[in-house]
């Protein structure tokens, strides 16, 4: 019961934020957050709901702004085809990768992520399209449907806020529904969920392909927000961000990656003039998490919640 | 001048010794992740960072305590080592009751951490450490100029390496080791200190990415990214090789450097044109290969080597199914 | 969460969008000109720019004011892009939108400045870029609200290119480092190479920034050219020349450094650097003026300034005298003062500007002196040959910028 209360309260607050936001903060900075918080949620439903720690998610991120942006730029795609497309091309990507890396298990499927990111991130080094390591520029916002100038930063900004809760919804379903109950019971006991008789690989390939294409997404997006592709978003670096993100938000619940994401943003934004320390203190948010919470930030006020209710409803007997 | 595929003999055997160079600083370093993950389950992400902590403390002995190069050898790695068990004490000993995910995230917040220290302190440019008079100059090996400090980079590794792999799988002490890995609880019934071997384990490893960093101060520029990109292929060498086989990332470390030697001269992009590019459709498929193997891609030799290996041998080339 | 709420919220979400679109609006803040200097600040140009552009800049704003006397305030606020396009962009970006920054100088590295470039060019504000390099940015990339100020490697290629060859190095092979720049300077420098008879046997590219270049040194070596064409900077170069020592490629192969500033011979030092030709759009120590100004910037900064740093006093300075000149810092309107008014100062006798934002001077040849020619700190060049401003550029019969009248 406090649980849907909860689930209910906090959609409402995000909603109600997301709305507001363009007002308050400058709307390029609210964008960058909503993109990263589709990321770290897309990311969450493979790592906090199947139990699978990918490291190149980056592929998936960067893949789809540079196609996003060749389409747009040079195809001269109207904006919504050239976001489907890089989303379609993520997903596409997510369905190889995950097909070669679901073969093995643990640190082993990590690695093999890793590997076929790097691949991903050298042809986006080698490609002409891409312009290397100068980027791909210059991408147009264009009309949305035709009608809508996207270069005015609020039409911009409720249109990422609209992929945004679109993407948050399918996550959110994925989890509520049979399939994500399945992928559950992967992620506690995976003998146990072969024996049931799920075909357990099936399962996890297209929670990959899920996952995959929504980092597509949101780097779809952020490729026309801030109007550049570039190899940053496909360096492995960007693959250990979003598992900060993550882990800080708190893995497995459903709002912490928004949350996770939104803090990591604010503090590579407003640290930009203390340098160095960012880095720093983004280790140290690590070391901290890892060591003392690891449930993430949603994890532990959710945890607290249930204690200090449970011990005002239930008397101990 | 004899050629193959384009590449003159001299050339390739060029290629083939910087890649010797690069393979020996690939083995040191993947013996010391292979080692910690062996013993300990946990995948050292901090490596890189330590062997870039090797590095400096070089450097700041040589520029603030005037302690030169053959005594940095020494009290560098000792000095790394020393950080490394603290930091296995206060925080690693934690989580071995965890998933080896949280190990991992943990030495890469670690890593972020001494990174963004030393940049702060140091600046991204670095600074220069000078090769030691007794290993300047070169010989003429008629295909090419071969400095003497590169040629002491491959033995001193080479050394190292044979030295930890005899103790490891010839003494006692490696027995215990290779016993701990195996079944921790009935080591430490036969008496055996096994949470003091693990630290110490930690220690050594990292003592050896400090080593190896001496030994690349006066080659390459000491900076505090001077770890960060060399981590992520040292750990696809550590997986290839077999993640806790010491006598694996060995030889898959050097052994990739080779290759990586071969692939820069350009000889196996220049073959497969040589032998596909007149073929009319095969041409085209082979392109991507050609693409993957082209100089520029000598980045990501290991990465299409590690693939194909996890997804043929998943525990490695030396390594045994856990 | 019913489906229909959600349905519902993200059609709102779309209403809203299509709802808010309205014309962008641009306002120029009057009262303060703000300057934005975006620059290299801890990475492999940080010293050929970096703090010290910051510094020549913040010179300029106070000699400025101390000189003429303004009616209105400047600040000068800095962020360092770190090397990366997509860095600058933003902080350009968000400089414009939320700090009402009206000019961005300095843009060391040719992908930031393509990059700031287009946004200042979308958000009508000024660019003046004296830290990066390369010909496009006058030619198939120009802007009309950008001036490119101190040097090109097509002045580069000419002056360096054309003096080696003409002193016998007639064979050349190419270390490039892989990005717009490099390529850009690589082709001007084979185009010079070959207009003046001379060949090219062929090229590396090396991955940017790089550390270890033994085996594009090998490479380098194997072809057999009589020069080896360092197309790179900063850190990049220092570790070529060294490194080219240490494999014994010098003195055999010469090395032709294709830019190189007075920091990178600083920190070679003269003896792994002497004889070596390089072109400069200044010299510390070139006449009495750029004397007294250096000898300014040096008692902050304990090092001479680099022609980045100078150009970038020179600039600023420029578009000062141009905003009170014109009354308003309207982008439009300074542009064509300063396209109007020569540049004279300690950095430039008689400077033009022209329509595809090149600004014209001279350019000097230099030589690296032998160590025992050197009798102070910093004396490093012979300047061998002044190259007048209409022969160390392109052409603007040859530039493919499309605002060129032809």
């Amino acid at each position: 019961m406090l649980l849907k209360r909860g689930n209910a309260i906090a959609w409402g607050v995000l909603v109600a934020a997301g709305m507001g936001a363009p007002f308050l903060v400058y709307p390029v900075f609210a964008m960058k957050i909503l993109c990263f918080a589709l990321f770290a949620c897309a990311f969450n439903l493979l790592i906090g709901y199947t139990g699978l720690l990918s490291f190149g998610h980056a592929a998936f991120l960067g893949s789809a702004g540079y196609i996003t942006g060749y389409t747009v730029k040079d195809l001269g795609f109207p904006p919504e085809l050239g976001i489907l497309a890089g989303a379609a091309t993520a997903a596409a990507l997510g369905y190889v990768i995950g097909s070669l890396a679901i073969r093995r298990s643990g640190i082993y499927f990590a690695m093999i992520t890793l590997a076929l990111a790097q691949m991903i991130y050298f042809v986006a080094l080698q490609m002409p399209f891409t312009g290397g390591e100068d980027g791909l520029q210059g991408v147009p916002r264009g009309m949305l449907f035709a009608s809508v100038d996207l270069r005015d930063p609020l039409a911009m900004y409720y249109l990422v806020f609209a992929i945004f809760l679109f993407g948050f919804w399918v996550v959110y379903r994925t989890i509520n529904s049979p399939f994500g109950q399945v992928l559950k019971a992967i992620r506690e006991n995976e003998p146990r969920a072969i024996s049931l008789g799920y075909d357990v690989d099936k399962y996890k390939l297209a929670a990959f392909v899920i996952s995959a294409a929504l980092s597509g997404l949101a780097g779809a997006t952020k490729s026309l927000v801030f109007q550049l592709a570039s190899l940053t978003d496909a360096h492995w670096h960007m693959s250990g961000e979003v598992v900060l993100m993550t882990l800080l938000g708190g893995m497995g619940t459903v709002f912490g990656p928004i949350i996770g994401a939104a803090l990591v943003v604010s503090l590579q934004n407003y640290g930009a003039d203390i340098g160095e320390w960012v880095t720093v203190i983004t280790g140290a948010i690590f070391v901290v998490c890892v060591l003392l919470f690891r449930r993430g930030i949603v994890g532990e006020l959710t945890a607290l919640l249930q204690k200090v209710t449970s011990n005002a409803e239930a008397p101990r007997p | 001048m004899s050629e193959v595929f384009g590449i003159t003999i001299q050339g390739l055997l060029g290629q083939l010794l910087v890649g010797l160079i690069n393979g020996s600083f690939y083995a040191i370093l993947s013996l010391g992740l292979a080692i910690i993950f062996g013993l300990m389950n946990i995948i050292n992400f901090a490596h890189g960072a330590q062997y870039m902590m090797g590095a400096f403390l070089a450097w700041i002995g040589m520029t603030y305590l005037g302690v030169n190069y053959w005594w940095a050898l020494l009290l560098s790695p000792l000095g790394a080592g020393a950080v490394g068990i603290l930091i296995e004490r206060g925080m690693l000993r934690r989580l071995y009751k965890l998933d080896h995910l949280y190990g991992l995230l943990l030495t890469f917040g670690l890593a972020l951490i001494i990174e963004g220290l030393f940049r702060y302190k140091f600046g991204i440019s670095g600074e220069s450490y000078p090769v030691p008079d007794l290993l300047t100059g070169g010989k003429n090996l008629g295909f090419m100029f071969f400095p003497i400090y590169r040629a002491w980079v491959v033995v001193a590794s080479l050394v190292l390496c044979f030295v930890t792999w005899y103790v490891i799988e010839r003494t006692k002490l490696g027995s215990y080791l290779r016993a701990g890995t195996e079944n921790p609880q009935l080591l430490q019934a036969f008496g055996i200190n096994v949470p003091l071997m693990i630290t110490l384990t930690y220690g050594y490893g990292v003592a050896l990415a400090a080593f190896a960093g001496v030994l690349a101060a006066p080659i390459f520029n000491v900076n505090p990214v001077m770890g960060s990109n060399l981590i992520i292929v040292v750990f696809a060498v550590v997986v290839v090789g077999g993640m806790g086989s010491v006598m694996g990332s060995i030889v898959t470390g050097i052994g990739l450097g080779l290759i990586e030697g071969i692939v820069k001269s350009g000889m196996i992009a220049n073959g497969l044109g040589y032998l596909f590019d007149s073929v009319p459709v095969a041409n085209s498929l082979v392109y991507p290969v050609k693409l993957l193997f082209s100089p520029e891609a000598s980045a990501v030799t290991i990465f299409v080597i590690m693939a194909v290996v996890l997804l043929v041998r998943p525990a490695g080339l030396f390594g045994r199914e856990r | 969460m019913s489906k229909k709420l959600l349905g519902a919220l993200v059609c709102f979400a779309m209403i809203a969008c299509l709802v808010s679109a309205a014309p962008a609006a641009t306002k120029v803040s009057d009262g303060v000109v703000k300057i934005g200097v975006l620059t290299d600040m801890s990475g492999t140009y940080s010293d050929l720019a970096g703090p010290g552009s910051l510094l020549a800049v913040q010179m300029a704003v106070e000699d400025f004011i101390k000189k003429e006397k303004p009616d209105f305030k400047i600040q000068v606020i800095s962020a360092d892009h770190q090397n990366k396009g997509d860095i600058a962009a933003n902080k350009a970006r968000e400089w414009i939108d939320t700090e009402k920054v009206d000019m961005i100088v300095d843009l060391v590295t040719t992908s930031t400045a393509l990059a700031v470039m287009k946004v200042a060019k979308e958000k009508d504000r000024i660019t003046l870029v004296s830290g990066a390099a390369s010909t496009p940015i006058t030619n198939e990339q120009c802007t009309d609200t950008n001036i490119h100020w101190t040097y090109d490697t097509y002045a580069l290629a000419a002056g360096t290119g054309t003096a080696v060859v003409k002193q016998g190095g007639k064979t050349w092979f190419f270390l490039t480092v892989d990005y717009a720049f490099g390529k850009a300077l690589e082709k001007d420098t084979t185009d010079a190479v070959l207009a003046n008879g001379g060949k090219v046997l062929g090229r590396v590219l090396h991955p940017f920034p790089a550390q270890d270049f033994s085996s594009f040194l090998l490479q380098a070596q194997s072809s057999g050219a009589q020069v080896i064409g360092l197309a790179n900077a900063g850190n990049d170069t220092i570790n070529s020349i060294k490194q080219a020592g240490e494999f014994g490629i010098t003195p055999k192969q010469k090395l032709a450094g294709l830019l190189m500033f007075i920091s990178d011979v600083h920190s070679l030092g003269l003896k792994a650097t002497q004889g070596m030709y390089l072109t400069t759009g200044f010299y510390w120590d070139l006449n009495n003026e750029t004397r007294a100004w250096s000898k300014r910037f040096f008692e902050k900064k304990k090092r001479m300034p680099t022609m980045v740093q100078a150009g970038d006093y020179s600039a600023v300075y420029h578009y000062l005298k141009a905003v009170k000149a014109a009354g308003t810092d309207d982008t439009k309107t300074v542009m064509a003062k300063m396209k109007a008014t020569p540049v004279n100062d300690f950095f430039a006798k008689n400077g033009k500007i022209r329509d595809d934002g090149r600004m014209v001077h001279d350019m000097y040849l230099a030589e690296v002196k032998k160590p025992e020619e050197s009798k102070y700190p910093w004396d490093y060049y012979h300047i061998r040959q002044v190259i007048p401003g209409d022969q160390a550029f392109m052409p603007l019969s040859q530039s493919k910028c499309p605002l060129v009248k032809k």
